[in-house]
């Protein structure tokens, strides 16, 4: 019975753990961290990060910072690359009907926390609404410099020459920068940051109305970006930053502007493209949308 | 048709129901019980335990029979659990000259006040499987124990070398400050010596062995001698601000080793015998005298010695990469999808092959022409 | 022994629900300066602590926390309050990680840590409490899509404080059951130049 009223999401959690698993005073010193971060756009903040019954590398900052913003009365969702159904996404979801007894959502618009690992949702996001990402590695330059103690004084100068090297370096190789995904952007005109391995295409979303809040768990950092903050991705002048983006619709609603992924059909090189966000891709095609084999295919 | 990584929630059920039937294994032979972990496989519960920073042999036993014999899965169960915990305070620095061992050797006498004790060791054992064990249901014959001096007083050897002044000298604090706690704030750099020592400690035993090994082979040679391995029992006593002085809480059984280095002075010191430190859970000694090589080779800049560039030297590179509960969630995740990146990467390898090629033609034609 | 009494009531009742409600007020205050946010889990200090300042005190502090109390809030009902429920250390201001009081008491603002280059989390958060003589500001900034309107005290230390940005203190404005926050990133510009 407790299985499933908590299943439902509306009944009490599991009652051997705190309140969204995390005891107060750990929930304390995220949340004090928390403050820091959104006080200092984009700088990354020290914490204390819990072991927590999932692997590091595994989402463990995100559900960290989720525990310590989640109220009572939060409806939560989570993705990973996008998908609301992927296996990582599935076990994070379940872990706070759990713990924290809140009720859960595929749909974008009814969620007000989501936790993210690797894609900003199609659909803009709302004030009053929290986006928690899963950080792999928040130093942007840690790439180039190994070092922590060095990364945190280059930091400190605001000393990014590396960083705009390596970019121009890229220029002179390929013609174009070739970072895809976790593309460095400057805030506030003050500190770079890494937007966590979304792809370049989701930078543009990083102004939004939303709080977002950055969590990484085995590095034991947190960052924030307030609504609205200036988030700027690092080009040069005569090498303008672009968003990528296929040259495909989505195959399953039409989408034109959406993020696609390529799923192999068969062996003979067929292949067609969806929509990554699959909330955006479902609300389209109940919308009345169909694209190419929208009509055709069985979408389960 | 399309399907990707559709229907986690099923899948992941029927990936634990399925987990849970191969833990049991074979269900005609009998179930392990946590008690026979507990007692036939202790050094695995050691380890645990050590790796795990959690003193409970039922525990780690429980944990290494819920994770199927996988010790770093089972580390990563104990940590977890340690980890809703509340922290009501810290002991007061153990005593481990008062020891009660059951193990004590020094590799830098012939003998020492108190004795060399052997002890339960695999040491000058046959590395020959011992098929008698096979056949379960024999007992064995108990050791005649020396009980006339069960736990005879055995001071610490370092201390024969400290009373001459020949080894560092390794002064209390003035002032007794409150110990760090890794578990409790981030890891800040550069990191005292109690929290690398406490680091160490928690570091993974395969790690920290190669670590240790490469200043053997070379990589920071600082020519270690075993001063003093023991094994043994101590009280952990808690001092309780109402009442004003230290209550015992209970006894844990601890490795200690204490390694004399060879030094030959430096700029700022002058020749004398040197120090590495290595305390563990439980009967854990390689993971003891590890530490204590790693530890040596980490107070280069305490001794005025040079930075050789090895990597036992480098604090930062030991410290971030010597826990084995982060290296393998960061290892494996890589096991999660990546497709959204990867569909990024893919797209931008096409366009660039699609441009090479274009200006490779182009080149081609303009070779023809 | 009513003084011992009031510190041992006013706490929540529920701790991990009324204070994950009360910090999400206080996180959605300091993601928009100048906003103001009621809360609805509040605690009760001892006068003349508003019911939002003791709600702040008790959603972030504890013994890793050092406190500086100032003015009239630096009585024994309110100290005896603060060890009881969070077991933060009250502390000088200079080593404080939290102050509490009426704005001219908690003045200067060079008094406080303003955290260092390599760490600017490592600043002082003041909970300003009650009234004081404000005046009429434009805000912009992150979390301000583009200026909003806010009362502050004393203009000119505020944007001194923001213009050493990354360092700096940052600020909670509390009075009865509401809080507004004011982060060192915040530009202000007095009402009448904008």
């Amino acid at each position: 019975m407790r299985d499933e009223l908590s299943r439902s999401g509306k009944g009490q959690a599991m009652e051997e753990y705190n309140f969204a698993y995390l005891d107060e005073q750990t929930k304390r010193m995220i949340r004090r961290a928390l403050l820091k971060g959104m006080a200092v756009p984009g700088y990354q903040v020290p914490f204390a990060s819990r072991e927590m019954p999932m692997p590091y590398g595994w989402g463990t900052g995100g559900v960290q910072v989720s525990a310590a913003v989640m109220v009572p009365e939060d409806c939560f969702k989570v993705i990973d690359q996008g998908a609301d159904d992927t296996t990582n996404a599935v076990s994070i979801r379940r872990f706070f009907e759990r713990t924290a007894g809140v009720a859960v959502t595929e749909r974008t618009g009814e969620a007000t926390v989501i936790q993210t690992r690797h894609r900003i949702p199609e659909q803009p996001l709302e004030e009053g609404q929290i986006l928690v990402y899963q950080v792999p590695i928040p130093e942007p330059l840690r790439f180039l410099e190994p070092s922590e103690v060095e990364t945190r004084k280059m930091h400190a100068l605001e000393e990014y020459g590396l960083m705009h090297v390596k970019l121009y370096e890229d220029i002179a190789r390929h013609g174009e920068i070739s970072t895809s995904y976790a593309y460095p952007v400057k805030v506030e005109g003050r500190y770079v940051m890494d937007p966590s391995p979304i792809p370049k295409f989701d930078n543009p979303k990083l102004r939004m109305a939303a709080i977002q809040l950055f969590g990484a768990g085995r590095e034991q950092r947190i960052y924030a970006l307030p609504p609205w903050c200036e988030v700027v991705s690092l080009d040069f002048e005569d090498y303008p930053f672009q968003a990528s983006r296929a040259d495909h619709d989505c195959d399953l609603c039409g989408a034109e502007g959406s993020y696609l992924d390529e799923v192999i059909t068969d062996d003979a090189g067929g292949r067609m493209f969806v929509c990554s966000d699959t909330d955006f891709c479902a609300g389209r095609r109940d919308a009345g949308h169909l694209g190419r084999l929208g009509a055709t295919e069985d979408v389960a | 048709m399309y399907v990707a990584v559709k229907g986690g929630e099923k899948a992941i059920d029927n990936a634990h129901d399925w987990l849970a039937e191969e833990r049991r294994g074979a269900p005609d032979v009998a179930e392990l019980s946590v008690a026979q972990i507990r007692e036939q496989l202790a050094l695995a519960v050691n380890r645990v335990m050590t790796e795990g920073s959690l003193y409970d042999p039922d525990l780690a036993a429980l944990a290494i029979k819920q994770a199927r014999g996988d010790l770093i899965e089972a580390i990563f169960l104990i940590r977890a659990y340690r980890t809703t915990l509340p922290r009501f305070g810290y002991s007061v620095p153990v005593e481990t000259g008062e020891m009660a061992c059951d193990r004590r050797i020094s590799a830098t006498f012939k003998d020492v006040p108190g004795g060399q004790v052997l002890g339960p060791t695999f040491d000058y054992t046959h590395r020959l499987l011992d098929f008698a064990l096979e056949a379960e249901g024999l007992e064995r014959s108990a050791p005649e124990a020396a009980e006339a001096e069960a736990h005879p007083v055995m001071p610490r050897v370092t201390e024969f070398l400290n009373k001459e002044g020949l080894i560092q000298h390794e002064p209390r604090p003035a002032v007794e400050s409150v110990p760090g706690d890794l578990t409790r704030e981030p890891l800040q750099l550069p990191a005292d010596r109690a929290l690398r020592l406490q680091a160490l400690s928690r570091g993974d035993e395969g790690f920290v062995l190669s670590m240790a090994y490469s200043t053997q082979r070379g990589y920071a040679k600082n020519h270690p001698f075993v001063g003093e391995l023991r094994i043994g029992s101590v009280a952990v006593e808690m001092e309780i601000p109402e009442l004003g002085f230290a209550v015992e809480m209970g006894e844990v059984v601890l490795t200690e080793c204490e390694t004399v280095n060879q030094f030959t002075g430096s700029r700022t010191e002058p020749p004398q015998f040197t120090r590495g430190y290595g305390l563990t859970f439980g009967q854990t000694e390689r993971k003891a005298i590890s530490m204590a090589l790693v530890d040596r080779a980490m107070r280069w800049q305490e001794l005025g010695e040079d930075d050789k560039g090895a990597p036992a030297q480098d604090e930062e590179f030991v410290l971030y990469h010597c826990d084995n509960i982060q290296a393998t969630g960061f290892l494996e995740h890589i096991k999660l999808p990546h497709y959204v990146d990867f569909q990024s990467e893919l797209e931008l390898v096409r366009r660039l092959r699609r441009e090479a090629e274009a200006s490779g033609q182009a080149a081609r034609q303009e070779a023809a022409e | 022994m009513a003084m011992a009494a009031d510190a041992l009531t006013g706490g929540f009742t529920d701790a991990p629900r009324q204070s994950a409600r009360a910090f999400r007020a206080a996180l959605e205050a300091m993601a928009r300066p100048g906003s103001v946010h009621p809360l609805t889990d509040l605690a009760q200090a001892p006068d003349p602590v508003s019911p939002a300042a003791a709600t702040l005190l008790l959603v972030l502090c504890d013994p890793e926390t050092p406190v500086f109390l100032a003015g009239a809030h630096d009585c024994a009902a309110v100290r005896d309050w603060i060890t009881f429920h969070t077991g933060a250390p009250l502390a000088p201001a200079a080593e404080a990680t939290f102050a509490l009081g009426p704005w001219q008491a908690l003045m200067p603002l060079s008094a406080y840590a303003p955290g260092t280059p390599e760490y600017p989390d490592r600043s002082a958060t003041l909970i300003v409490d009650g009234d004081f003589a404000g005046q009429p500001v434009t805000l912009s900034g992150p979390g301000i899509e583009t200026t909003t309107h806010a009362v502050l005290p004393d203009i000119a230390a505020l944007q001194a404080n923001a213009a050493g940005f990354p360092l700096g203190l940052d600020f909670y404005f509390t009075s009865g059951a509401e809080l507004m926050a004011l982060p060192r990133s915040t530009r202000i510009a007095s009402a009448e130049e904008s």
